[in-house]
């Protein structure tokens, strides 16, 4: 196993690192901004990566700035915002080929970076806000965005149980914002927050490919200039105990149940127990072998899917499975007892070794990937903790069977929810 | 075994035909922790009326049998062959298609036992009533997940309006009744006609030495026995030319409405080239037009008519071919009838040799960058190959394109009969 070779360099307000390899015909770029995540930001946070990848002052339309990166062979810009624990993040992904595989004789990569300079640091704006037609047009896409959850109805389940389960804390607030908060924001106040984002956002920038650290350092000190930021203070994740399990069951128009069960692991990336966690959840439902799986699919065949993950900076872990409605009692039942036959310790040593190679494959696997590689390592920034692959695997390795029990029971039940079709009389 | 190098892209292929006919590819990558092997059947959803291999009459099996037998194949007398990659702390999967049924597993150790797996578990079948029976319930599931998804409900009720009787417009996983037929004799008699080693490709991509994959697999298929296989007969109804629809709407529990044209293209004695010619052709003119640097999405963007969910994909295969272009639309009437009439003002459009330049560069790009996984290179080279073309080609092709192809293609391409619309309303 190769582990990533990694070159840090706190550069100017920012942390740039070098990711070298040769496996790829690409230059992968991705530029991380972070702030905590707050019901009073998540809105305009949700609203500016689209009016970002708009328009620029040099690229002052959507048409010019996707014609210009279509230029540089198809070089593809993306941006979103997403919840990692209780921060969030806005990303911008940038994947440009490598000159050596082109007849080209101009570096595309810096010209690349050089879109990336103004997508970032200057937007096309007009007095003290963004283009005016540009911030219409994304707030209309985004409030219709928010009012589209609810037709796909397993991440309208997942919106739910959080709804219910994390209503007092932040991690509870929605991705893409909230429309109520939405509706009233300006162009100014969106301006504003913008400039207090390049301020006061921590941000990280990744770069892979068949590229040296002596090359990279003096291109991004040429075309990624920010002023120093001021560091935000750290933020603590909160960590409730469950006082009494509770059960939600919601209704829609739909053929098939939503069974979405919420947990609380108070295990922490970074923490020892962590590594025991992924083999817990190996166990019970992270692949087609746990039990999970084979119970409610196989044996009972109650439904096509029922998995389990982590979220792994806010201790949550959540199952999910899609159930005819009728079968709820049931499966709800298979899914709880195969937690209470880890607990009491009904499964095999071979199971947990079984558990690890698949955690580690999936890793490795994800490592090959270069904005996967970058994931883990943005992962491990959040956390404070730099981990070398070969120990990430090693402590997996460790982990005993009596581990996986004692997170069996550390892990609590916190909310079964079940979003189903109406009941007869209803429609 | 064969070599073949691309230079430009900086890769090497290995192919042998086995004597059962068994086609194998190989593309060895020393640099990649990760080994990817994908066994494919010339074998899809479609494929509902044939001569089954030994006999001389002609069968027409229930729909989303394909499938079926994809879900039933990891199933043994004594064991779940997940768990068999498990084991060999490998990942695997499959999927069914319109025209291919594939089995594919992902590692990072025990390469050559996971190729042995994935090997032999698609050659060793094991059917029973009892599994038949329970395998139902998981497709009913599953099939109800789709149903409850209005981009899925949108984009099948697109295909479903523009072919009148052509297989392509079922379900690949069939319905709740259909599937309820199956037996287990149903699904021995299309694995022994389809899953026949002349009718499969074998791709392995990543890290080992090809010379001894290529030996292990060789000797794994002399082991096997397999009868003689003459050419699958294979009959599909004909279809005309026109769309079976020119709209049609659909009712669900969505909040915003969804609205999409379909064109329905002509692949009738077209030659395997002549596909890979005209679908990319295809895609660069959409992508010209209706990607975000597109002039039309421009103008359906800032009208209203759209949303970032707008999106749009082309298919060409031997027995048909197809174009949907749509998403969320708060007005589709306007959306649709303005976007009919983009399409068919396209042949009035002027597209200049720098534009012509630009649309092939990104096309060029956005190869190098699929060239990146495993996956998309197994994938795409295997469903190339069965179309009898070769994926590495493919750059040298588009570099060759010249302006006067796209013209030429943009003369015959579709006329108003070959459209349809389709739409998903909330319901009142």
């Amino acid at each position: 196993m190769k582990t990533a070779k990694q070159y840090t360099e706190e550069q100017q307000g920012y942390r740039l690192h070098v990711l070298p390899t040769n496996k790829y015909k690409t230059v992968s770029i991705v530029v991380k901004w972070k702030a905590p995540l707050e019901k009073e930001t998540i809105t305009r946070r949700a609203l500016l990566p689209s009016i970002m990848e708009k328009a620029t002052e040099n690229f002052p339309s959507a048409r010019k700035l996707q014609g210009a990166l279509e230029d540089l062979y198809g070089t593809a810009l993306s941006a979103d915002a997403s919840k990692k624990g209780e921060n969030h993040v806005i990303t911008f992904r940038m994947e440009v080929v490598n000159d050596r595989y082109l007849k080209d004789e101009d570096s595309i990569l810096k010209k690349a970076l050089h879109i990336l300079n103004d997508v970032l640091f200057h937007p096309k704006s007009e007095g003290e806000g963004f283009s005016a037609s540009v911030f219409k047009r994304e707030k209309e896409t985004l409030a219709q965005r928010i009012r589209s959850i609810k037709d796909d109805k397993m991440s309208y389940a997942n919106t739910r149980l959080l709804d219910h389960m994390c209503e007092d804390e932040a991690y509870g607030v929605h991705a893409q914002g909230h429309l109520e908060d939405l509706e009233p924001l300006t162009n100014e106040e969106l301006y504003s927050y913008y400039k207090n984002m390049l301020q006061k956002d921590e941000l990280d920038v990744y770069i892979t490919g068949d590229v040296s650290q002596e090359e990279m350092i003096p291109l991004f000190n040429e075309y990624f200039v920010r002023h120093a930021a001021e560091p935000a203070p750290a933020t603590t994740v909160s960590d409730m105990q469950v006082e009494e399990p509770r059960e939600i069951i919601e209704r829609e128009e739909m053929s098939q149940g939503k069974l979405h069960i919420g947990f609380r692991t108070h295990t922490f990336f970074g923490e020892e127990d962590y590594y025991a966690l992924q083999v817990f959840n190996g166990i019970f439902g992270g692949f087609p072998s746990s039990k999970l799986f084979m119970n409610v699919r196989e044996k009972h065949s109650l439904a096509y899917y029922a998995a389990s993950r982590f979220e792994s900076h806010k201790g949550l872990m959540f199952v999910f499975s899609g159930i005819d409605p009728a079968d709820y009692d049931q499966a709800k039942t298979i899914i709880l007892d195969q937690k209470k036959a880890i607990e009491d310790g009904d499964f095999t040593n071979e199971d947990v070794e079984e558990a690890k190679q698949q955690i580690i494959h999936q890793l490795k696997e994800t490592m090959e990937h270069p904005y996967g590689l970058i994931e883990i390592l943005y992962h491990q920034q959040l956390s404070g903790r730099q981990i070398e692959a070969s120990e990430l695997f090693e402590r997996l390795e460790k982990v005993s069977r009596e581990d996986v029990v004692r997170i069996a029971k550390k892990i609590e039940l916190d909310t079964v929810y079940f979003l189903t079709s109406l009941e007869k009389g209803d429609a | 075994m064969k070599t073949q190098e691309f230079h430009q892209i900086n890769e090497t292929i290995h192919e042998e035909k086995m004597d059962n006919g068994l086609q194998v590819f190989l593309l060895s990558k020393p640099e990649m922790v990760k080994t990817y092997g994908i066994f494919t059947t010339d074998y899809g959803s479609i494929d509902q009326t044939f001569t089954p291999l030994g006999e001389d009459k002609e069968v027409t099996v229930p729909e989303g049998i394909a499938h079926f037998l994809e879900h039933k194949l990891f199933e043994k007398e004594d064991r779940d062959v997940f768990q068999d990659f498990t084991k060999l702390g490998a990942s695997a999967n499959a999927f069914t298609s319109f025209t291919k049924t594939a089995y594919l597993f992902s590692a990072t150790s025990h390469v050559y036992e996971n190729v042995r797996t994935l090997v032999d578990f698609v050659q060793d079948p094991y059917f029973s009533e009892q599994s038949v029976e329970k395998e139902k319930g998981i497709i009913s599931q599953e099939i109800r997940m789709y149903d409850d998804q209005p981009d899925w409900r949108g984009f099948f009720g697109t295909i479903g309006s523009l072919y009148h009787k052509h297989p392509v417009k079922i379900d690949i996983a069939g319905t709740v009744d259909s599937i309820q037929h199956i037996t287990k004799d149903d699904l021995y008699t299309c694995y022994e006609t389809f899953y026949h080693p002349s009718n499969m490709v074998l791709f392995i991509a990543g890290n080992f030495e090809p010379e001894q994959m290529m030996d292990f697999i060789r000797e794994n298929q002399q082991r096997k026995e397999f009868p003689e296989a003459p050419e699958i007969n294979r009959r599909f109804p004909r279809e005309p030319v026109s769309a079976f629809k020119s709209e049609e709407a659909i009712e669900m529990a969505v909040s915003t409405p969804k609205a999409y044209v379909g064109l329905k293209e002509q692949v009738d004695g077209l030659s395997g080239e002549e596909i890979l010619h005209n679908e990319l052709l295809s895609d660069m003119l959409l992508d010209h037009y209706f990607s975000t640097s597109g002039k039309f999405y421009d103008e359906l963007y800032q009208s209203g008519l759209v949303d970032d969910s707008f999106h749009f994909e082309t298919e060409w295969e031997r027995e048909f071919g197809f174009t949907i272009l749509g998403g969320d639309s708060r007005k589709p009437d306007a959306f649709l009838k303005r976007l009919k009439k983009m399409l068919l003002s396209i042949k009035e459009e002027k597209i200049s040799a720098e534009d012509f330049e630009k649309m092939k560069r990104k096309k060029i790009g956005e190869f190098m960058r699929a060239l990146n996984s495993l996956e998309f290179i197994a994938n795409q080279y295997t469903h190339y190959h069965m179309l009898g073309v070769n994926l590495f080609n493919v750059l040298p092709e588009i570099e060759s394109l010249k302006k006067e192809d796209m013209e030429e293609f943009i003369e015959n391409w579709i006329q108003e009969s070959q459209m349809t619309t389709f739409q998903v309303k909330p319901k009142e």
